[in-house]
């Protein structure tokens, strides 16, 4: 069993993309306060397919949210890509998650009210790209998930899996740095489940994507190129009984 | 800037676009907000009504005299020779009948209100010849002129319309004698067409008013012949008269009536308002809670808070104004032009008038239903701008 502090001292490499370091977040319930990471550290290189793993409530989700900048650590330091994301303003943490991080949901939360291909030219909205430009972005990303021909479908007119493709090229229509999956496969059946990882396992392989990827499931975790498990704040590489 | 404007477009965008799934709450606000601006509107056209009756009466050629302290004609009083004075005053138009100056009474009857019955003072004016050539958009419309020195009436068409036992024919109790009405006149849907007129020395001997009157009605070579007119009467030591100009008396005539309404339609409707604030708070939580979903993902692809506000907002100000525009359209619909009566408190008698929905009043409506929207969507709009992206996530 090897710890946090063990994963990271191998990961010194110059090409660390994500650098989490001594990391706690506090939550309060009451007038309880619950330390969720307990001063957690972890280091994840530039390309890698890290799948998160653990119980509910261990803090997969809240280590996600706080390497992309959708929440902030109440102790400790997030750099990615060299930058101190949790000492942005909420401005310039919109705007740093908008340049550098593409986001896969669980529930794909796709507009309901916009075909596939308008979904996807969401984010591309917050870059200073043309209309057109946006147009091509989105009808390559849509491509690449394979969904090319039903770039007019309103997600209701798509399967599960299909809506998850399209949330999956809406992540990558930026072109970001890093790509954070939460439970990208947790609402699908096995075979639209596989098809998803098939795609994230190539955007990793073959555009050399840096992934991070919370989940429950096994085989899921078994495609990622390094596992950690998560429990009461501590990262460990197997899993605890 | 422009990426925060599109932004703002595309975010509000998706809301409109998304507003058939709250088709029920989004109405419920609508209708809401339209009953308000409808009452409110309504209330408010009462008093402009008035106000448009009395502007209707204005001629700025023409001024009124009434004894010195006295602010209405039933507190007035001028004897015969104080009539004479003011007509000889200078700045008075003359013809060949002489000087454009009417001596007149002013007293009220009792007579029944149509529709209800109940008793209400109506105006009955004593006027000479002279009261025809000052009044020019006089005009009788039905039946005949009353024959000087007789015991007959003619009745503005107001007066006909709000009170019973006014048609032609018929008799009216006046000083315990019933005098035949024998024509209706109209003035330009001015204040007189509530009164009922007679001949002046035949009401004076009815009422034991020897020689007196109560106000001086005259024509001004112009309008700017009035400084001239007033100097001299007051400067004169044989009067103690209050010359006006007749904008000047009815303004000061309707102030109070419209005072009185203006007071209660604002207060009806900041009454209602407030229960239309909550109606369309009520309505953007349940916006913003049934977007949340979207709002938090927006924010979470890196949307700034602003254009979500903007967008609830927006929405919000959408609904209040189609509310208000169909609230104003009920309003003008329904009581533009809708005839009634009301008590003048100055005069203690009763004004006939059309409710007016102007346009400032259905802008007016509109605005304030938009005011409703603007306070219904700030506190859920700040709420779903506020709330941190990771709780707004997990609540999901």
């Amino acid at each position: 069993m090897a710890d946090e502090q063990v994963a990271g001292a191998q990961s010194d490499a110059p090409d660390i993309l994500v650098r989490v370091k001594a990391v706690d977040k506090v939550f309060k319930r009451g007038s309880e306060e619950v330390h969720v990471l307990g001063g957690l550290d972890l280091e994840i290189p530039r390309g890698e397919f890290l799948a998160l793993m653990g119980p509910s409530g261990s803090g997969k989700s809240t280590l996600l949210n706080l390497i992309g900048g959708l929440d902030r650590p109440t102790e400790g330091q997030v750099e990615v890509g060299g930058q101190r994301i949790d000492k942005l303003s909420n401005r310039k943490l919109a705007s740093w998650r908008a340049r550098h991080v593409g986001l896969v949901f669980q529930f794909y939360n796709l507009m309901p009210v916009l075909t596939a291909q308008k979904n996807v030219e969401l984010p591309l909205l917050l870059t200073p790209l043309s209309r057109s430009e946006r147009k091509t972005h989105a009808v390559n990303a849509l491509d690449i998930v394979g969904l090319a021909n039903r770039n007019k479908h309103y997600p209701r007119q798509l399967s599960g899996g299909e809506q998850q493709r399209v949330g999956i090229a809406r992540a990558i229509a930026t072109d970001p740095t890093l790509l954070l999956c939460d439970e990208p496969t947790g609402d699908l059946d096995r075979k639209a489940g596989d098809e998803i990882l098939d795609l994230l396992q190539a955007l990793n392989r073959e555009q050399g994507k840096t992934i991070i990827m919370v989940t429950h499931d096994i085989h899921a975790a078994a495609r990622a190129t390094r596992t950690l498990y998560l429990n009461k704040g501590q990262l460990t590489s197997e899993p605890i009984e | 800037m422009l990426n925060w404007i599109a932004q703002i477009i595309s975010v509000t965008r998706f809301n409109l676009l998304s507003l058939p799934q709250r088709l029920g709450s989004s109405t419920a606000a609508v209708f809401g907000i339209a009953g308000v601006v409808a009452v409110m509107v309504a209330v408010l056209s009462i008093a402009q009504g008035i106000m448009k009756t009395m502007d209707n009466s204005v001629d700025e050629d023409r001024v009124i005299v009434l004894r010195s302290g006295a602010n209405t004609e039933m507190m007035s009083g001028l004897s015969g020779e104080d009539t004479d004075l003011v007509a000889e005053a200078p700045g008075l138009v003359r013809d060949e009948d002489g000087v454009l100056a009417s001596p007149e009474l002013f007293v009220v009857i009792n007579l029944p209100m149509r529709g209800t019955g109940t008793d209400a003072n109506v105006p009955m004016r004593g006027v000479q010849p002279q009261a025809f050539k000052i009044r020019d958009d006089f005009q009788i419309v039905q039946g005949r002129m009353f024959e000087p020195g007789l015991n007959e009436v003619i009745v503005g068409s107001g007066a006909l319309r709000e009170f019973e036992g006014l048609e032609v024919g018929s008799t009216i109790e006046v000083a315990r004698e019933y005098w035949p009405v024998v024509g209706v006149f109209e003035s330009g849907g001015s204040l007189a067409e509530t009164e009922i007129w007679v001949d002046a020395a035949v009401l004076q001997q009815a009422y034991r008013r020897g020689n007196s009157f109560q106000a001086v009605y005259a024509r001004l070579t112009s309008s700017d012949a009035f400084q001239q007119f007033k100097d001299a009467l007051t400067a004169d030591p044989r009067l103690n008269v209050k010359p006006m100009r007749e904008s000047e008396y009815y303004s000061s005539q309707s102030s109070t009536v419209t005072g009185l309404i203006n007071g209660l339609g604002t207060l009806i409707a900041v009454i209602m308002g407030l229960g239309a604030i909550f109606g369309a708070l009520n309505t953007m939580y349940t916006a913003v809670a049934s977007r949340s979903r979207e709002i938090a993902t927006l924010r979470a692809l890196g949307f700034r808070s602003s254009p979500v506000v903007i967008s609830v907002l927006a929405e919000s100000l959408l609904l209040a104004f189609v509310g208000g525009a169909i609230g104003a359209g009920l309003a003008w619909l329904f009581f533009d032009g809708y005839r009634a009566a009301t008590l003048n408190w100055e005069s203690f008698s009763q004004i006939a008038f059309s409710f007016a929905v102007t346009p400032q009043l259905l802008m007016l409506g509109i605005f304030f239903a938009m005011f409703i929207g603007l306070l219904g969507g700030l506190l859920p709009a700040i709420r779903a701008a506020r709330q941190p992206v990771a709780t707004a996530l997990r609540e999901l």
